[in-house]
C-alpha cells in the first residue's frame, strides 16, 4: 500500500503510522457527558468499506493526514492534511 | 458411528469403504429455540455445549461460507493458559482443562499435543514480571516454571541466546500448553453437535435481524427468514458488521494478522517459543513445518491476505531469535481478520437487545479459548447469567472502567 502525502508525494505505507478512526480528532469537551467520552474512547464504526482515518507521516514531514481508505482492498479514496478540518 | 482404532483397521482392510459423513447437511427449519451465527470453532463449540450441558438441542448454526472456513482454519494452533489478570486466568484455565479431555469428550482426534510453551525474557524487569505472572498462573491452579538462562539454553539450543540487543536471560514455561490440529477441533465439535440433533446450515448468510419491542425474534438470511427465541453471534472478525445489523456499535476494530509456515524440517523446536521483544512466536508442526507469526498490519483491514512489509518485519524478528530460519524455505503465508477489542480481551455477554448475545473481540487469541468460549457462551444463552468462568468478559466493562488490559496498552487496538 502507498499513500500520497500532500506535502511529500507518493510514499510507501511503512513511512506512516496509523492512529485509528478520524473520529479521534473530534475530541469531546472536558465537561462533556460521560457517554460522549465512552463513545469517543472505545466505540468504533469499524466499516468494511470506506473508512475515514488518521495517519501520521512519522518518517516524512511529520504531518497528520486525514485519509479515506477502503478497508477491503486498501484503495485510497481521498487524502488531505488533518489540520485542514472537515 | 463411534470412531476407534478398531474401526480404522476394519475399514482399512475393506478398502476404506463404509465411512459415514461426519455430520448431516440439513435445510433450515422455519424456527429454532436457539440460532448461533457462525460455524467456526466458537459457534460449533457453543452449539455442542448447549446440547451437552443444557439439554437444548433445537439449535441451528448458520454459516455464510463453509464450516470451519474462518479463523479456526487460519490460526497458529497454540493452546495455553498463561495469563495474569483475574478475569482472564480463570477463563483460560478452564479452557486448558477442557482441551486436556477434548479428544475423549468428542471421540475425535484433535491431535492435542502438550509440548509446552516458553515466553523468553531479556531483561531483569521481564524476569520479575514473569515471576509475577507465573505466580498468578499457579494461584489459579495451573502450572508455571521460571527458567534461568541455562535451562532455556538446554531446552532450545537452536535459538540465538547471545543476541547483543536481546540476550536470552530466562523464560516462563508452561508444560501443559501446546498445540492442537485446528481444523479437527471445528470438525470434532461439529460432529458432536450434529449427533445431539443440532442443525449445521452452511451457505446461509445472515442479512438482518428481526427485532420486535426490543426483543429478537429471528434472523433474515439468504435462505429466508428463520425464527428464533434466542440468537448468539460468534463471528469474530466480522462482529462489527453483524452487530451493526442489530443497531449496535461495539468497542472493536478489525485488523489483519498474518501467519507463515515453512517446508517440513527435522525436529528443531520441541515446543512453542514466544519472543515478546520482537513480537514473534514459533512452533513446529507434526509434519515438521515451522509455524510462526508476528504483528498485526497495524491498520484496520478486512483484506484477508498477507502483504510484503509485514512479511519482512516478521522475518527480521524471526532471524534475530533463530538465525537458522534463514535456511528454511517459506511455503505459505496467509492472513485472518481479528476482532481487536479496546482492551485486548474478549467479550462474552448479553447485548442491550433481549435474546441477542455477543461472543467476540478475541484479538490474537481465539483458538486456545475455543472450548471454554463455547462452554461459557452456551451457559449465558441457556441461563441468561454469565458462566462463573467468564464473569468479567463483559460488554459494559469499557463504560464501567473494569477493563481487562492484559497488555497494558489501553484503548489502542493497533498497539496490542
Amino acid at each position: 500500500m502507498r499513500l500520497t502525502c500532500p506535502l511529500c508525494g507518493d510514499r510507501d505505507s511503512r513511512e506512516f503510522s496509523y492512529l485509528g478512526s478520524a473520529t479521534l480528532s473530534d475530541r469531546p469537551a472536558d465537561d462533556a457527558p460521560f457517554d460522549a467520552w465512552h463513545e469517543y474512547v472505545h466505540l468504533r464504526d469499524n466499516p468494511a468499506g470506506p473508512n475515514a482515518e488518521l495517519w501520521h507521516h512519522v518518517s516524512g514531514c511529520s504531518a497528520w493526514l486525514h485519509v479515506v481508505r477502503d478497508t477491503r482492498n486498501h484503495q485510497v479514496l481521498s487524502i488531505r492534511l488533518a489540520e485542514e478540518g472537515a | 458411528m463411534r470412531y476407534s482404532g478398531w474401526q480404522v483397521i476394519a475399514k482399512g482392510l475393506r478398502g476404506q469403504r463404509g465411512w459415514q459423513p461426519a455430520w448431516r447437511d440439513p435445510a433450515p427449519k422455519l424456527a429454532y429455540q436457539v440460532i448461533i451465527i457462525g460455524a467456526g470453532g466458537h459457534g460449533l463449540a457453543t452449539a455442542y455445549y448447549l446440547a451437552k450441558n443444557h439439554g437444548i438441542t433445537d439449535v441451528a448454526v448458520l454459516e455464510r461460507g463453509w464450516l470451519g472456513g474462518g479463523n479456526v482454519g487460519r490460526n497458529t494452533t497454540i493452546v495455553r493458559a498463561n495469563y495474569h489478570l483475574d478475569g482472564n486466568t480463570e477463563f483460560y484455565s478452564h479452557s486448558l482443562k477442557l482441551w486436556e479431555g477434548l479428544e475423549q469428550e468428542l471421540n475425535y482426534n484433535v491431535m492435542m499435543s502438550q509440548r509446552g510453551i516458553i515466553n523468553l525474557a531479556h531483561s531483569d524487569g521481564q524476569m520479575d514480571f514473569y515471576a509475577r505472572r507465573g505466580n498468578a498462573m499457579r494461584m489459579q491452579g495451573d502450572d508455571a516454571e521460571l527458567l534461568d538462562r541455562d535451562r532455556v539454553r538446554r531446552a532450545y539450543p537452536g535459538l540465538n541466546h547471545d543476541n547483543p540487543r536481546f540476550p536470552i536471560l530466562g523464560g516462563l514455561r508452561q508444560r501443559r500448553a501446546g498445540t492442537a490440529r485446528h481444523d479437527a477441533v471445528a470438525w470434532g465439535f461439529a460432529r458432536g453437535a450434529d449427533r445431539r440433533g443440532v442443525d449445521l446450515v452452511q451457505n446461509c448468510e445472515v442479512t438482518g435481524f428481526r427485532i420486535e419491542r426490543g426483543r429478537v425474534t429471528g434472523v433474515e438470511t439468504t435462505r429466508g427468514f428463520i425464527g428464533a427465541g434466542k440468537v448468539g453471534m460468534a463471528v469474530a472478525g466480522r462482529t462489527s458488521q453483524v452487530a451493526q445489523m442489530a443497531g449496535l456499535r461495539l468497542p472493536i476494530e478489525s485488523h489483519v494478522l498474518q501467519a507463515f509456515v515453512t517446508e517440513g524440517l527435522k525436529p528443531v523446536l520441541p515446543g512453542v517459543v514466544t519472543f515478546g521483544m520482537g513480537h514473534f512466536y514459533i512452533s513446529q508442526s507434526d509434519k515438521g513445518g515451522l509455524v510462526y507469526g508476528g504483528d498485526l498490519d497495524f491498520y484496520n483491514s478486512y483484506a484477508a491476505r498477507g502483504n510484503l512489509p509485514m512479511i519482512e518485519h516478521v522475518h527480521e524478528a524471526g532471524m534475530a531469535l533463530m538465525p537458522m530460519l534463514g535456511r528454511a524455505r517459506m511455503l505459505r503465508h496467509w492472513g485472518g481478520i481479528m476482532d481487536m477489542s479496546m482492551d485486548g480481551s474478549p467479550i462474552i455477554d448479553r447485548t442491550p437487545i433481549d435474546g441477542l448475545y455477543l461472543n467476540g473481540g478475541w484479538c490474537y487469541g481465539g483458538f486456545k479459548a475455543t472450548p471454554a468460549s463455547g462452554w461459557c457462551f452456551a451457559h449465558l444463552i441457556a441461563t441468561d447469567r454469565p458462566s462463573p468462568h467468564a464473569m468479567r468478559l463483559r460488554l459494559d466493562r469499557f463504560e464501567t472502567g473494569h477493563v481487562l488490559d492484559e497488555e497494558g496498552t489501553g484503548a489502542q487496538p493497533n498497539k496490542h
